[in-house]
């Protein structure tokens, strides 16, 4: 993998409301505790310098104790109030505009997205990747299909835990376009390191772009070793756990496959989408990411061929 | 009474010393070594088990750079490096840091309040077998490659029968319920010591800021520690028995074992900080040869973090949808822990202003202590808000920040102590040359490789990840973080050389090298069996500082094993208590236990079968016998 991930999982970049919100307390943070550091150290070096003259008074340490305490507790009062503050105000943002309702259910290891809509034709349903559109409050309800996960895009919020049996959700607002990772943040077995969630926040019109694109049918295979790959996908293992929409192939326990080509990435962040890449995964899903659930099928070499160049036609 | 020896005017001296000895010393050879019940035996051999762990899981450590170096590195396979992470952080956390604080105060603690041993030696004697065995299962299991590698946390439903198949957990939890036993037999036993052991005229206000760090953080001990046996006892019987207290399919509960978990391990994090902070208490004092300032105060600082361990366990939870306003109670207990510390601090910086400080090592570790510990309890303070911990929690910024908190806070006074208390141990001094090589390697290393740690999270990269993509920006502070591990193994390396060293030369230290005031420094170094020839009897907190020679009580038998008892709080004398003799029953009843709980991962039968020997080495341990009753003390 190569720059194009460059610096898109910094929790630094505020490119989201609450990620601005972060930026800005964490700064008034750092300016508060980093003043008591200074006092800390400060007295620190002159009780080590002051060691060859006798000039300490006792009388003065303890008005000192209480000048000091005096201020340790004013500082954090500042701080939690700043604290309790933001919080609310991250909430106050965002009520009453109508969010975008997205649900995401967390796998071992990767994420399972759907948009509603106001009817089921209008759901879109992907995987591992996000499309925000820009200044629109996006909610987001999470659940977790097996162990639990955390939900975490730096850029845009903070984490929130996906707990099995239970429903969690996070309001999310982002402030600008761009392209932007998130990672899962809660130690769930195995593949933890390789459950990343690519997100695309771009404009109002970008986005229906791609909520159209993605509510259509997986395209028809073309060329003849795509039909070869289409048959093979239909028929065989492939179809037993993944869904391509317009396809026979239903299956639910994979990632939706029907737009996988448009995606950025494979394997829940594995591998960049090339075709070389798809090759790798396909041909043996255990190499880069062991331990997942796709399990190695030892392809012939013109079943693999005929197998990527249907994936890669899945735009 | 004339028919018994007691030490006296007509009792002193050589003939005193000799029969001393021949009442309180262990059997000679293997058997001895078997069957002492001598709380310094018991406390160096902790001591030794506990530090060779901290080798173990540094070690383990070390691995984990060398595979995180580089982006996508392909050195340690992902099931591998899930093991050692959490062999790594069960070690540290379970085998090393709460036994180390609970091993250095069986050693220090009856010595330092002035008694003879350790109250209920024999339960010390089982307790350290357990802790033993309990190392052993984990990390015979590791050697196998059947080690756990859920998480030293074990986040249910992952370290469910569902998701993590097979023995690796269950050898977690049953290692758990061994540190659990061990762990509340010593705190039992430190609780009695200092509340009934203390010479006479100690009173509870006299009490050096060691011992009552102890006396808190036993007391927490007590209280944190069976909520995390409940807990694991819980996982157990949903992995081997079918229940499904955690299982959320089946009307369990996923976060149960959160709330229980931090419910123990946070105060854990102040079960081996405030020991450490004992330690810093008594290096400050020692060093710059003046009592501590505002004795009051610490003593309620000590306290005051005691009390508000227990309140903050939810800010490990922020994250996990627990109603708002319930965080912001624990924001504000976070945040409150904030205040007894920084009146911490300020006790010992103003110390060493008041006093004439001298830089011998250990007062270099309690710099090291202050100028490292003071930014993780700032970063602490991050993270106890909510949306600064949403962001930071989980991340590198986190294993920054506890490690500022374990290392800084811990481990650091620990070497000092050590250090300081090496004379005692061992008779001799440590080199003060290599001290100090040690030192400024483990310092500046531990601060190289840790700080970038801080940015790497702010960055994004998440906690407990074999691998990560190149490009993110991580890749310079990783390869930082993992070249300057290496600087810490060299400081390492030279700390053990240092005392095998000290340890191939003849005992040359002295009773009182450093001019301490604590009465641990009026026994010899290393202390004699029966550590005192007669009982110390005190008037203020730094009793060797007093004019004149120390005083004592006498009256004490010397031909059996007699210690004083005394009131709790005024350190009145109260009644002459015997001391059990040494024994092998713990040994065997520790075997017998260890072959029920290894047993019983594998087949439920074996709590009954194994209950049997059990029991058989219990009740030939407490048979009733014919030893010398209590006696009230004769003025």
């Amino acid at each position: 993998m190569s720059a194009w991930l460059n610096g898109i999982q910094s929790a630094t970049s505020g490119a989201g409301l609450h990620d601005q919100q972060f930026n800005g307390l964490f700064l008034l943070f750092l300016g508060i505790t980093g003043f008591f550091y200074l006092i800390v150290i400060v007295a620190l070096i002159a009780a080590i310098i002051l060691r060859r003259r006798r000039t300490g008074s006792e009388p003065l340490a303890r008005a000192a104790l209480f000048g000091w305490v005096g201020a340790v507790v004013v500082g954090l009062a500042v701080l939690s109030a700043a604290s309790f503050l933001v919080d609310r105000r991250v909430d106050a943002a965002t009520m009453g505009r109508p969010p975008l309702k997205i649900e995401l259910v967390a796998n071992q290891w990767w994420w399972d997205v759907r948009y509603h809509g106001a009817s089921p034709s209008d759901e879109v349903h992907t995987a591992n990747e996000l499309h925000l559109p820009v200044g629109v409050p996006a909610l987001v309800t999470l659940k977790s299909n097996d162990v639990i996960h955390s939900f975490w895009v730096p850029p845009l919020a903070g984490k929130q835990d996906l707990v099995p049996g239970r429903t969690n959700d996070i309001l999310l607002l982002p402030r600008r376009t761009g392209l932007f990772r998130g990672q899962c943040a809660e130690f769930c077995g195995t593949q933890h390191a390789r459950m990343a969630l690519d997100v695309t926040v771009e404009s109002l019109p970008d986005f229906r772009r791609w909520q159209r694109a993605q509510r259509a049918p997986a395209f028809a295979p073309r060329t003849a070793l795509a039909q070869g790959g289409y048959a093979y996908v239909t028929q065989r293992e492939c179809a037993n756990c993944h869904n391509i929409t317009g396809t026979p192939a239903s299956g639910r326990f994979g990632p939706d496959l029907t737009h996988l080509a448009s995606r950025r990435s494979i394997g829940a962040g594995t591998y960049p989408m090339t075709r070389g890449h798809l090759y790798a995964w396909v041909a043996d899903p255990q190499g880069a990411k062991p331990g997942n659930n796709m399990p190695y099928i030892g392809f012939e070499a013109q079943d693999l061929h005929a197998v990527v160049a249907y994936l890669q036609s899945l735009k | 009474m004339s028919d018994v020896a007691r030490d006296g005017e007509a009792l002193q001296g050589a003939e005193l010393e000799a029969r001393l000895h021949r009442t309180w010393s262990r059997a000679p050879g293997l058997w001895g070594w078997l069957t002492t019940v001598d709380h310094k035996d018991i406390g160096r051999r902790y001591i030794y088990t506990a530090m060779t762990l901290l080798i173990l899981g540094g070690a383990l450590a070390a691995a984990m750079r060398l595979q995180l170096a580089t982006p996508e590195s392909g050195l340690i396979s992902a099931a591998r490096y899930n093991q050692i992470f959490t062999m790594h952080g069960t070690t540290m956390m379970f085998l090393f840091a709460v036994p180390v604080m609970e091993a250095v105060a069986i050693y220090i603690i009856p010595l330092m309040v002035g008694t003879r041993n350790i109250a209920f030696p024999r339960l010390n004697a089982f307790s350290y077998w357990t802790y033993l065995f309990g190392a052993l299962l984990l990390w015979v299991a590791f050697a196998l490659n059947v080690g756990p590698d859920a998480g030293w946390f074990m986040y249910v439903p992952l370290s469910g029968p569902e998701f993590t198949p097979g023995k690796r957990t269950d050898i977690w939890a049953q290692m758990i319920t061994f540190t659990e036993v061990a762990a509340i037999a010593v705190a039992v036993e430190l609780i009695v010591t200092i509340l009934k052991f203390r010479a006479p005229g100690m009173t509870i206000a006299r009490m050096p800021l060691y011992v009552w760090s102890i006396l808190v953080t036993s007391i927490m001990v007590v209280l944190s520690l069976p909520a995390v046996a409940l807990a694991s006892g819980m996982l157990l019987a949903d992995r081997l028995i079918g229940t499904q207290f955690y299982n959320p399919f089946e009307h369990g509960d996923a976060l149960l074992w959160q709330h229980l978990f931090w419910f123990f391990a946070h105060p854990e994090v102040y079960i081996i900080f405030l020991p450490a902070m004992g330690f810093v208490s008594q290096i400050v004092e020692t060093f710059t040869q003046r009592p501590v300032f505002a004795y009051a105060a610490l003593v309620l600082a000590t306290v005051a973090i005691g009390l508000l361990s227990f309140g903050v366990w939810v800010h490990h939870m922020f994250a996990t949808g627990l109603p708002r306003l319930g965080y912001d109670f624990y924001t504000a207990a976070s945040m409150a822990v904030a205040v007894p510390s920084a009146i911490q601090i300020f006790c010992w910086i103003a110390t060493m202003w008041l006093g004439r400080p001298r830089f011998a090592v250990p007062l270099l570790y309690v710099v090291a202590f202050i100028v490292t510990f003071v930014i993780g309890g700032l970063t602490g303070v991050m993270v106890a808000s909510v949306p600064l911990d949403l962001q930071l929690h989980d991340s590198y910024f986190v294993v920054a920040h506890l490690h500022y908190v374990l290392i800084g806070g811990g481990v650091f006074p620990l070497l000092g102590a050590l250090t300081y208390w090496f004379p005692k141990l061992t008779g001799r001094l440590l080199s003060e040359g290599l001290g100090k090589a040690a030192f400024w390697c483990v310092f500046l290393g531990f601060n190289a490789a840790f700080f970038p740690m801080h940015i790497t999270g702010m960055l994004g990269m998440p906690r407990r990840v074999y691998t990560y993509p190149t490009g993110m920006g991580w890749d310079a502070l990783n390869m930082m973080s993992s070249l300057m591990t290496g600087v810490i193994v060299i400081g390492g390396i030279l700390f053990v050389t240092n005392v095998v060293l000290a340890l191939r030369r003849p005992p040359d230290a002295g009773p009182n090298p450093w001019n301490a005031p604590g009465l641990e420094w009026a026994a010899d170094s290393p202390p004699a069996p029966y550590n005192f020839e007669h009982i110390p009897v005190v008037s203020s907190h730094t009793p060797l500082w007093e004019e004149g020679p120390l005083n004592v009580m006498t009256g004490l038998r010397v031909d059996d094993r007699e210690q004083v008892v005394t009131t709790a709080i005024e350190a009145q004398p109260d009644i002459r208590y015997p001391s059990p003799e040494p024994t092998l029953w713990p040994l065997l009843s520790a075997v017998a236990l260890a072959a029920l709980f290894i047993g019983s991962i594998f087949t439920p039968w074996a709590v009954v079968i194994g209950a049997v020997p059990l029991a058989v080495g219990f009740t030939v341990w407490f048979w009733p016998k014919n030893a010398p009753d209590g006696e009230p003390v004769i003025e």
